[in-house]
């Protein structure tokens, strides 16, 4: 009973954000909403028992990923005339994707309602193994059976942010004061004082 | 306390939800008083090293100071800026409250006294926490008026920097215990140190993700010397500029309630949480909350002191320490604890 209102709340919190993401007006509201919908998602996956799939994806999407979004969005400068513009220019290639996507929606549950898969059946028979955590077991499957894959992914996510930096690094700039924290520490008082007496006229030499 | 509801005649599902919401109310609304003690501590603190009185005057030695202050923005008019957008400058400090008591839902009080005993609760805190930064940004972007439009822009980034070196402290903290469960990760403290201590603070190779970790935990509640996002020498009072009366204390309220946990993420993860500092029977008569809370109330301390002593960083200086020492530090410290525990604990596969 209260699994089944969770799921409902969830589900419809999911889809009524994500339809506000792309009707939204204002560009940081879609965000607002996006974060919404992911956050509803997350509650969806602890429903059926992948609580660390849920955690992740607050952690990685949510707390990172958006925030940096959001980050840009704030900043960006926004004329709405400009963006209806845009909308009319690119309604075709919209319309277009959105064909595709319709027709790869089509052929999967049509692919899963002829049989072709076996994904098992949405009785709870897919639920965690009792005694196993979420954790462990993916764990196990990461780093035995996919660990290759897995090196893989990450080696790829590597070469992508060395990448990111070096079309974005801006090579030597101009020297500007370089602070040096470990040599300000270390300076005391009697060196940082001088007490002189300099002639009249003489000035003093630093 | 399921099986309470139970025994009264309930069926289990509502007899949990009962006891669900029974156990929320036991903690949001202790802690709330907690928060507003916890605020005069901080003023009576920050004055003595000072050398001033901090308040005294509202009831027997000021206690009731944080009351009188409560009733008086309750009583205030909440003042919403024509140029603010209204809706998400009103959500944004209810975000940073619910998001502050959230986290609480997995802390252990004492030995089985949490609310929600899951095996995730480490992930479940740090994900909780990541969420804080939404209510600042948004308040400050809502707001629609440059000084919280830096701090919220400060704030996004100050967070993210210090949460990915957090990570990998907790994460030389899960290695060691074997578990994401908070009450697990306690449970291996018992006589870490020697037999004799309760706590991964007594361990070489764990003391030093210690110390990052507390360093970290103020930039990541944005306390002095990292307060940057409400720096009042540069950012009047950055994100909470526009705010006033509730919308005001709300911020204020989920901002110490952040510092509690905080401290009790210090006490839990490295030292013993409930359990008593020495593995020494006598000392178990005591109950487990009880050296809790002494011990969040002695990180609370510490965190006051710090505030009172040390000036506030300058922001390239907050980067370069997240960025440039605690996240190779931490690295190295994660690849450090794995290799000892696979030599000793594990055995090298041949």
């Amino acid at each position: 009973m209260i699994q089944l209102l969770a799921f409902y709340l969830f589900a419809f919190l999911v889809i009524a954000s994500g339809a506000m993401t792309i009707l939204a007006r204002n560009p940081v509201h879609s965000v607002l909403w996006l974060i919404l919908a992911f956050f509803n998602a997350a509650g969806l996956m602890v429903i059926v028992g992948a609580e660390f799939i849920a955690m992740l994806l607050v952690i990685v999407y949510v707390g990172a990923v958006a925030v940096l979004f959001l980050f840009v969005v704030m900043m960006l400068d926004i004329d709405f005339a400009e963006l209806r513009a845009g909308f009319i220019r690119n309604f075709p290639l919209g319309i277009a994707i959105a064909l595709v996507l319709l027709a790869e929606l089509i052929f999967g549950i049509g692919a899963y309602k002829a049989g072709g898969l076996e994904l098992g059946t949405p009785d709870g028979a897919a639920a965690p193994l009792l005694g196993e955590s979420n954790i462990e077991s993916i764990g196990a499957m990461l780093y035995g059976r996919y660990l290759f894959l897995f090196e893989t992914a990450g080696i790829i996510l590597l070469v992508a942010m060395v990448g990111a930096i070096v079309l974005t690094h801006r090579g030597a700039r101009a020297p500007r004061g370089q602070q040096n924290i470990g040599k300000q520490i270390a300076r005391r008082p009697e060196e940082a004082v001088v007490n002189t007496k300099p002639e009249v006229g003489q000035g003093v030499q630093l | 306390m399921t099986q309470f509801f139970q025994s009264l005649g309930m069926t289990y599902e509502w007899a949990w939800f009962v006891a669900t919401i029974a156990g929320i109310l036991l903690i949001a609304l202790p802690l709330m008083l907690a928060v507003a003690m916890i605020i005069y501590v901080d003023r009576k603190i920050w004055a003595a090293m000072a050398l001033r009185r901090g308040p005294n005057v509202v009831g027997p030695f000021g206690l009731l100071q944080s009351f009188a202050d409560g009733l008086k923005v309750f009583l205030q008019e909440t003042i919403i800026p024509a140029a603010a957008n209204k809706g998400i400058f009103l959500i944004a400090p209810i975000i940073t409250f619910t998001v502050a008591l959230m986290a609480w839902a997995v802390i252990p009080f004492n030995a089985g006294a949490v609310l929600a005993d899951i095996n995730v609760g480490l992930l479940y805190i740090l994900a909780i926490s990541s969420l804080g930064v939404y209510g600042v940004v948004m308040s400050g972007w809502a707001s629609n008026s440059k000084y919280p439009f830096f701090s919220a822009m400060r704030a996004a980034a100050q967070m993210i920097s210090y949460e990915v070196s957090i990570g990998f402290i907790l994460i030389c903290v899960v290695l060691w215990a074997g578990t994401f469960n908070l009450n697990g990760i306690i449970e291996a403290q018992r006589g870490h140190g020697l037999g004799l201590v309760n706590g991964f603070a007594f361990n070489l190779l764990l003391f030093p993700m210690w110390v990052v970790f507390l360093i970290s935990s103020l930039a990541e509640t944005a306390r002095a010397p990292f307060d940057l996002t409400e720096a009042e020498s540069e950012l009047v009072a950055g994100y909470q500029t526009e705010y006033s009366s509730m919308s005001f204390a709300l911020f204020w309220l989920g901002e110490y309630a952040n510092v509690l946990l905080m401290c009790a993420l210090n006490a839990i993860l490295f030292f013993g949480g409930w359990l008593p500092p020495l593995d020494w029977e006598p000392l178990y008569l005591i109950p487990g909350w009880i050296w809790f809370f002494a011990k969040i109330f002695l990180f609370f301390f510490i965190f006051s002191w710090v505030k009172a002593t040390v000036p506030r960083f300058r922001y390239d200086q907050l980067m370069r320490l997240g960025w440039k020492v605690f996240l190779p530090l931490s690295l190295v410290f994660v690849v450090l604890v794995s290799g000892w525990l696979m030599f000793t604990r594990y055995g090298v596969p041949a």
